[in-house]
């Protein structure tokens, strides 16, 4: 038997967006086991909750990460709203869906970017950026924010789009389909694309289910577990079915995630073509007092916001439960076993946000 | 094909104009509505501290003895929650950023309100 070394593998690392660090038990050059460690980036964001009105603490619970952000302060709202039993108006929760939409887009132009980066392919990775530019555009235009949006309040939306705008955006949209189309079109055939992942990081159905994977990690490996499905905001009007590939390996993710960018544009069609006219807020009167355990579909997976509140203006406890903490074991499993040079690959193929799962 | 996927984007790519922007020689975007930093009124203002109340960032610091209102450029967040909670509509949002700045020198901004007419009963009003 070959003699076992132990290789660090970041917190800093050339492919990683973000600190983890992992320890790999390493047979010649096949990983035979992985330990991670997380703790780089802890903010202590869900104690603030003490301190800050419930109302304020939407801005914070946005900035728990900076990618999924719109999705996290709708979860926040979501809870808040049904421990206070407020009905939010239809326009408001068709708008969320359509800002929830758009971070879709931007996190997985951005994902598939960042992992054309990790297998090497620089020109692919620079094309899917300039064609996520024009969504975060159309966010800064919409919302006033790039990346962390800022409209969702407690009680609806702090900012409508007019119908102009929206019949604008989806033409942009039209517009940038091919350009979408082309870039899918490199994942689905590429041959270096298909070299560096089909077959790499693989993780059966059965394993996923068991080490509770969620969102494209899920989803690639046969688990059709989205939560819009549920119906929260727009979603139960609106028409789709969640992606599942059954391939199991790092290329299935990246299928699935290339997949939802068509699906999400037309998300934000049909959104857009049924949006009701009327109020974007209901007035909020009084504290929150009850608990409440609110699941949102984030690009990333299911995120959970727990909420307890006692009738005062704090809350008493916030537990975000993060889709990319949930993919750690599943990662975990998936690096025994592979080889070295894949390592980067099939870190990038859970998509992960240590900053969120961290708080 | 497998090995030529990329072909067709990087003939577009050719004749198309660059994706980026020769900042700074040439202007950033902007847009209308970009939540940028925080300006006050600060003769609107009553100094009654309901805005800093409600600050996520802790940025804003109003002295109402010595009719102070200050802000950490460096802390805010651009969230406009102060102006919302304003009820004299003495603070807005403007779409610019504000320029580079260094903490613990020129990250704090103090906006002195005029001197106090003798009328109390203004002074006076409470935070709800
Ligand atoms: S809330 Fe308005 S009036 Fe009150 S201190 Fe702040 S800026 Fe001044
Ligand atoms: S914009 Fe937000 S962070 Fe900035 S001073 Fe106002 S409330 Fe504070």
């Amino acid at each position: 038997m070959a003699g076992r070394i132990v290789v660090p593998f970041g917190p800093q690392h050339p492919v990683l967006p973000e600190p983890i660090h992992l320890d790999l038990v390493l047979e010649d050059e096949r990983v035979v086991e992985a330990i991670p460690s997380i703790g780089y980036v802890h903010r202590g964001l869900e104690k603030l909750v003490e301190k800050r009105d419930f109302k304020d603490f939407v801005y914070i619970a946005e900035r728990i990460c900076g990618i999924c952000s719109f999705t996290h302060s709708v979860g926040y709202c979501k809870a808040i709203e049904a421990i206070m039993d407020l009905q939010v108006p239809e326009r408001a929760q068709y708008l969320r869906t359509i800002w929830s939409e758009y971070s879709r887009l931007h996190s997985h132009l951005l994902w598939l970017g960042l992992y054309a980066d990790a297998m090497g392919f620089e020109n692919l990775f620079m094309n899917a950026w300039r064609i996520r530019e024009t969504i975060l555009d159309a966010m800064e235009e919409t919302t006033g924010g790039r990346v962390i949006q800022g409209v969702c309040k407690v009680g609806g939306v702090r900012r409508d789009i007019s119908d102009a705008k929206l019949k604008e955006m989806t033409a942009k949209l039209d517009s940038i389909g091919g350009e979408i189309e082309d870039l899918c079109h490199v994942f689905f055939d590429d041959a270096s694309v298909k070299h560096r992942s089909v077959g790499v990081g693989m993780l059966s159905k059965e394993d996923a289910h068991k080490l509770g994977a969620v969102g494209p990690v899920a989803k690639g490996s046969g688990i059709a577990l989205d939560l819009r499905q549920t119906g929260y905001s727009a979603y139960g009007s609106l028409d789709f079915k969640p992606i599942v590939e059954t391939g199991c390996d790092c290329y299935s993710r990246c299928i699935v995630r290339a997949k939802e960018l068509a699906q999400s544009v037309d998300l934000i069609k049909q959104a857009a073509a049924n949006i009701p006219a009327g109020d974007i807020e209901v007035k909020v009167k009084g504290n929150p007092d009850g608990e409440y355990f609110s699941r949102v579909e984030q690009p990333r997976g299911e995120c959970i916001h727990y909420v307890k509140a006692n009738g005062s203006k704090n809350i008493l406890r916030e537990r975000v439960r993060t889709p990319s903490s949930a993919n750690i074991p599943p990662l975990v499993k998936m690096l025994e076993g592979c080889q070295m040079a894949d390592v980067p690959v099939i870190v990038l193929s859970i998509d992960p946000c240590i900053g969120c799962a961290e708080r | 094909m497998g090995l030529f996927s990329m072909t067709k984007t990087v003939l577009k790519s050719l004749f198309k104009k660059p994706a980026t922007i020769r900042y700074p020689a040439e202007p950033a975007k902007r847009f209308e509505g970009t939540r940028g930093q925080m300006e006050i009124d600060i003769d609107k203002c009553i100094f009654c501290g309901l805005c800093s109340k409600h600050c996520p960032a802790d940025a804003i610091t109003v002295n109402k003895n010595e009719r102070t209102w200050s802000i950490n450029r460096l802390w805010c967040i651009c969230c406009n929650s102060c102006a919302e909670n304003c009820n004299k509509d003495a603070i807005y949002q403007t779409n610019v950023y504000h320029a580079p700045i260094v903490a613990g020198e020129t990250d704090v901004d103090v906006y002195q309100g005029k001197p106090v007419e003798e009328k109390p009963a203004a002074a006076e009003e409470k935070a709800a």
